[in-house]
């Protein structure tokens, strides 16, 4: 029997039949071409043209100049500036690529003992902040007060503390050991989506081990790990919190702290700013470019998959044992030291590194401070309503960019795609910076609002909201959609009652996952806050800065187990509709 | 030869119980024959295949190739998979999509230069072919699948049945002790399924490559093999020829798997030698009536059996036939299929399904004679 399946054009598209609702599609998609280019394109020329200006005071108008890039790469300064940031980028993707694909390959295919629950475990690092896993990696491996340096002087009786946080090497280890999840997660998704078939078929044909291994499954993942190691590279050269704490102190600076110190300067030097910022956006743009243009190829290969997946797993006989003590220290060093350090150090009225004596002086003082400090609830209520908005918006948003991308055949459609997957490129402090120099130039009365943020939060997790309403709008078949309007359902129907049930675990998924990532939001937020809009990472900040260290442990403390009980929420909301994993 | 004795194989699942997919599995394959394991969906085929690949490691049992011993429990033996010899298909193909045809074809012959693979029998070739010879022997197994003209061609530019055609090709290179098939035409549509049957068919006939192929698809396992074993829940439940399965089954499950079938429920009245030495001729009282059938059981006076008769072993004529086990029926359903006409027949309360040459014009409603010839008729023990 023979079914033709000729026509491949949306049903939308077709006939006059459905006239009468099509005004009611162009204004939805009009307004979210408008939206996303407003949100997207406009901050972009802004800081281009801010950083071919000079500074406005009161005296002097602005007049166009080269000066802020002659400032910036003028001098000897800039060769240092770009290689301490390639180490500091480099060594990190390495580190962490290196850490998440061992994790991952002993994972997925070899059979280290309780290595599920190591996969539930090791996500726990997702959801704190970064900020803080980078305090509490002061306390343990600061020269001065670093808990592992005082106990290896001790047992070895060594002068000098063996190990310093405020070097290139310690920011690399600690930035590292943050992304690694990460690392990890990627490396996972591309072992598993490898037919296993592929590497036992070589076995079979008599291939050791080692021959597996370099010639098939290092071949056919190939692109999956240079995407990898580009994209932590990317968010090791965006990072903010490591740069600032770790880098600063010491005098390293790298791009994204030259940008806060321009702009935090007085007076501050936004066009300087944004000189930097055009070259570190020129930078992350060349890095999501050949990431995209890598996932396009992994596809290539993709297709020839097939069914029966039955991952065989390697027998390591009695080195199984090592495999699983490597997990059990990775585990300690990225969840039970940092969080353990920021537990003891919130029980203290002073900071004091762990003793008997100082255990008799516990207090719960920093925690009473934390619950009295003024604005406290404001703060609460302004991270929530903020991340709860943009996530909820993001969803929305995306869903209706995604389905104009993926079902029609609208001219131009691939342009809505990149525009809206544009600030992926924006590192969180460039995207700060740009929507400022933005709003403080077009005055519409935002400008230190809460809305401002809503904004700025919007735009920088678009993209990300975008891939997840792609990845399940690309599993809803045509057919689906076909058989609503054979069955007479208007465009507006169809997508409410067939296509938004269908990608509502896929929506769900995605917002939750841009809720977690605003509530945690540091370095956009940090140049555009009010003292009416602070969010709880930035009172993070401030407690560091006034060097209140016991007290923004107790905070701390108190965020981690308040996100942790949140993405606890979340899972079991998701069991609940359906998310799988 | 291929020896597999007691297998046992067992995985956990995800809830952390055992599933026990491979039970107490024993077979002999002489050398150059194909041997089938065919069954239901789930019933361990698989599992089997990979356990004489050793990709599996069995919980217990002992598999030997041409006195080899490969693995067994007693013995604590285990050879690495890649150390058997052993050729193989995967059902996904597994073609590696970075290599062009020729060195999808080729990396069997390339790896064993490098490594020390054991051919069976005895002595250890570790000798790494000349390049000349290389090429000759892989261009002679394309040849011989029909791929030569596309040797150098990216393996992700080949089709469905070019893929699997290529996958034997790397299967067969390496001359194997071996050759396992894991549903290797499933991923094909119909007309190339069938053609592939017949080529398969005939590039084992003429190798004489002793294989074990796996197979849900009943019509393909009677079409191809020497010899079938049918599974049933991780069991064998019956080894025999093709024809032995078919005209004889040993139980209910094969029955009713292997073709179709009418079953016909009943309780045994009397049973006597037959003139064949292992079967017996009885009586079988029915719904219908007594019946006379046949039966390789020991079966006795009481016992409840089922009898089961294939559609196109249900005779019909308009006029009454001479001999045993005559009833008279009337035409309930007609389905006509080009090569043969479908009959369902009503016989008091039973419907009899029957599968006649398309001559037979008898219209739905008239009355029918149906016969069913006791040879033809195998009374099955319910358990
Ligand atoms: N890797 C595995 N882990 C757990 N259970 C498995 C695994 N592979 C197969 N099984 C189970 O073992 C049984 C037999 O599977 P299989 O041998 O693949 O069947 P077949 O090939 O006959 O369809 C099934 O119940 C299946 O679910
Ligand atoms: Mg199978």
């Amino acid at each position: 029997m023979r079914v033709s399946t000729g026509a491949t054009t949306n049903v939308f598209d077709r006939g006059a039949v459905l006239r009468p609702q099509f005004d009611w599609k162009w204004v939805i998609i009009g307004a979210s071409v408008v939206f996303t280019v407003y949100i997207a394109v406009i901050p972009l020329a802004f800081l281009l043209w801010q950083s071919f200006r000079t500074p406005e005071t009161a005296a002097t108008a602005a007049v166009w100049t080269l000066g802020n890039y002659a400032a910036a790469y003028g001098s000897t300064e800039t060769l240092r500036l770009f290689t301490t940031s390639l180490q500091f980028a480099s060594g990190t993707a390495l580190f962490a690529f290196v850490l998440g694909a061992g994790l991952a390959w002993m994972n997925e295919r070899t059979n280290t003992p309780f290595k599920t629950i190591f996969f539930a475990l090791s996500l726990i690092p997702l959801v704190i902040p970064s900020i803080l896993f980078t305090v509490a990696w002061i306390l343990l491996a600061s020269p001065q007060i670093g808990i592992i340096n005082l106990v290896l002087q001790g047992w070895l009786g060594l002068a000098e503390a063996p190990f310093d946080i405020y070097s290139v090497a310690g920011m690399i280890w600690v930035d590292g050991l943050h992304y690694s999840p990460m690392a990890f997660l990627l490396m996972s998704a591309a072992f598993r989506a490898m037919d296993p078939s592929l590497e036992e078929s070589a076995t079979m044909s008599g291939a050791s081990v080692f021959q597996v291994a370099r010639r098939v499954t290092l071949r056919l993942t190939w692109p999956a790990i240079v995407a990898t190691i580009l994209i932590l590279f990317v968010r090791a050269i965006e990072s903010f919190e490591v740069p600032a704490l770790l880098g600063l102190p010491s005098g390293i600076v790298v791009f994204t702290a030259a940008i806060y110190q321009a702009v935090h300067r007085y007076p501050s030097q936004v066009g300087l700013a944004s000189a930097y910022a055009v070259a570190l956006l020129a930078i992350t743009s060349v890095g999501v470019y050949f990431v995209s243009r890598l996932s396009g190829q992994g596809s290539k290969y993709a297709t020839m998959t097939g069914k029966g997946f039955r991952p065989r797993q390697i027998d390591l006989g009695r080195w199984r044992w090592l495999t699983a003590s490597i997990f059990i220290v990775y585990f300690l060093l990225i969840v039970v030291l940092p969080f353990s350090v920021l537990l003891w150090s919130s029980f203290q009225r002073f900071y004091a590194v762990p003793s008997t004596e100082a255990l008799q002086n516990l207090t719960l003082d920093p925690y009473r401070f934390i619950l009295s400090y003024p604005n406290l609830p404001r703060t609460v209520l302004n991270s929530l309503l903020l991340s709860f908005g943009a996530a909820t918006i993001v969803m929305l948003v995306t869903s209706v960019i995604c389905w104009i991308v993926v079902k029609t055949k609208l001219p131009g459609r691939w342009l809505l795609d990149n525009v809206a997957s544009l600030p992926i490129v924006f590192p969180g402090l460039v995207l700060g910076l740009s929507i400022m120099i933005f709003y403080l130039n077009v005055d519409v009365g935002i400008y230190g609002t809460i809305w401002i943020m809503l904004i700025a939060y919007v735009t920088r997790f678009m993209p990300y909201g975008l891939r997840y309403t792609t990845t399940s709008m690309l599993q809803i078949h045509r057919e689906l959609e076909e058989s609503a309007a054979m069955s007479g359902a208007s465009w507006s129907t169809t997508f409410r009652r067939v296509v938004l049930p269908l990608l509502k675990p896929g929506l769900l998924a995605g917002w939750i996952y841009v809720m977690i990532v605003s509530i945690r939001e540091l370095s956009t937020s940090i140049l555009l806050y009010s003292p009416d809009t602070q969010v709880v990472s930035i009172v993070i900040w401030e407690l560091w800065e006034n060097g209140q260290y016991v007290e923004l442990s107790a905070l701390g403390v108190l965020f981690i187990i308040s996100l942790f009980v949140l993405v606890l929420m979340a899972r079991w909301l998701g069991q609940k509709y359906g998310i799988k994993e | 030869m291929l020896r597999v004795d007691g297998l046992f194989t067992e995985y956990p699942n995800e809830k952390g119980e055992v599933v026990r997919a491979a039970q107490d599995v024993s077979f002999t394959v002489d050398e150059g024959r194909l041997f089938t394991l065919l069954g239901p969906s789930g019933c361990g085929k698989t599992t089997t295949l990979r356990s004489i690949a050793g990709l599996e490691r069995p919980k217990a049992g002992e598999i030997a190739v041409n006195d080899r011993v490969v693995y067994s429990s007693s013995k604590g033996i285990f050879v690495a998979p890649n150390r058997r010899g052993f050729g193989m298909v995967f059902q996904s193909y597994a073609i590696w999509p970075h290599m062009n045809v020729f060195e999808n074809a080729a990396f069997p012959l390339e790896v064993r230069g490098a490594g020390s693979v054991l051919r069976f029998g005895s002595a250890a070739r570790r000798t790494r072919l000349s390049r000349s010879d290389m090429r000759e022997r892989v261009m002679r197994v394309l040849t011989a699948v029909q791929l030569d003209d596309l040797a150098d061609r990216a393996a992700t530019k080949l089709s469905g049945g070019q893929q699997q055609r290529l996958a034997l090709a790397r299967a067969l290179v390496m001359e194997p002790a071996l050759l396992l098939l894991d549903e290797p035409l499933s991923n094909l549509d119909a007309k190339l399924r069938e053609k592939m049957r017949f080529e398969l068919k005939r590039l084992q006939r003429e190798l004489k490559i002793t294989t074990v192929y796996v197979t849900h698809d009943q019509s393909e396992a009677l079409a191809l093999s020497h010899q079938i074993a049918v599974m049933h829940r991780g069991r064998i439940q019956q080894v025999g020829t093709p024809r032995d399965i078919y005209e004889r089954p040993a139980s209910q499950f094969v029955a009713d798997f292997v073709g179709n079938t009418n079953f016909i429920d009943g309780v045994v009245v009397s049973c006597a030698p037959h003139a064949d030495h292992d079967q017996r001729s009885c009586v079988v009282r029915s719904e219908m009536g007594d019946l006379k059938v046949h039966s390789a059981q020991e079966l006795h006076h009481g016992d409840r059996v089922t009898v089961s008769i294939r559609p196109e072993d249900v005779e019909l004529s308009e006029e009454r036939p001479a001999g045993d086990n005559v009833w008279g029926g009337r035409v309930d359903q007609k389905v006509f299929l080009g090569e043969a006409l479908d009959f369902q027949v009503a016989v008091g309360a039973r419907t009899l399904f029957s599968r006649r040459h398309p001559t037979l014009r008898t219209k739905i409603g008239e009355a029918i004679f149906v016969q069913l010839r006791p040879d033809k008729c195998v009374a099955l023990k319910v358990s």
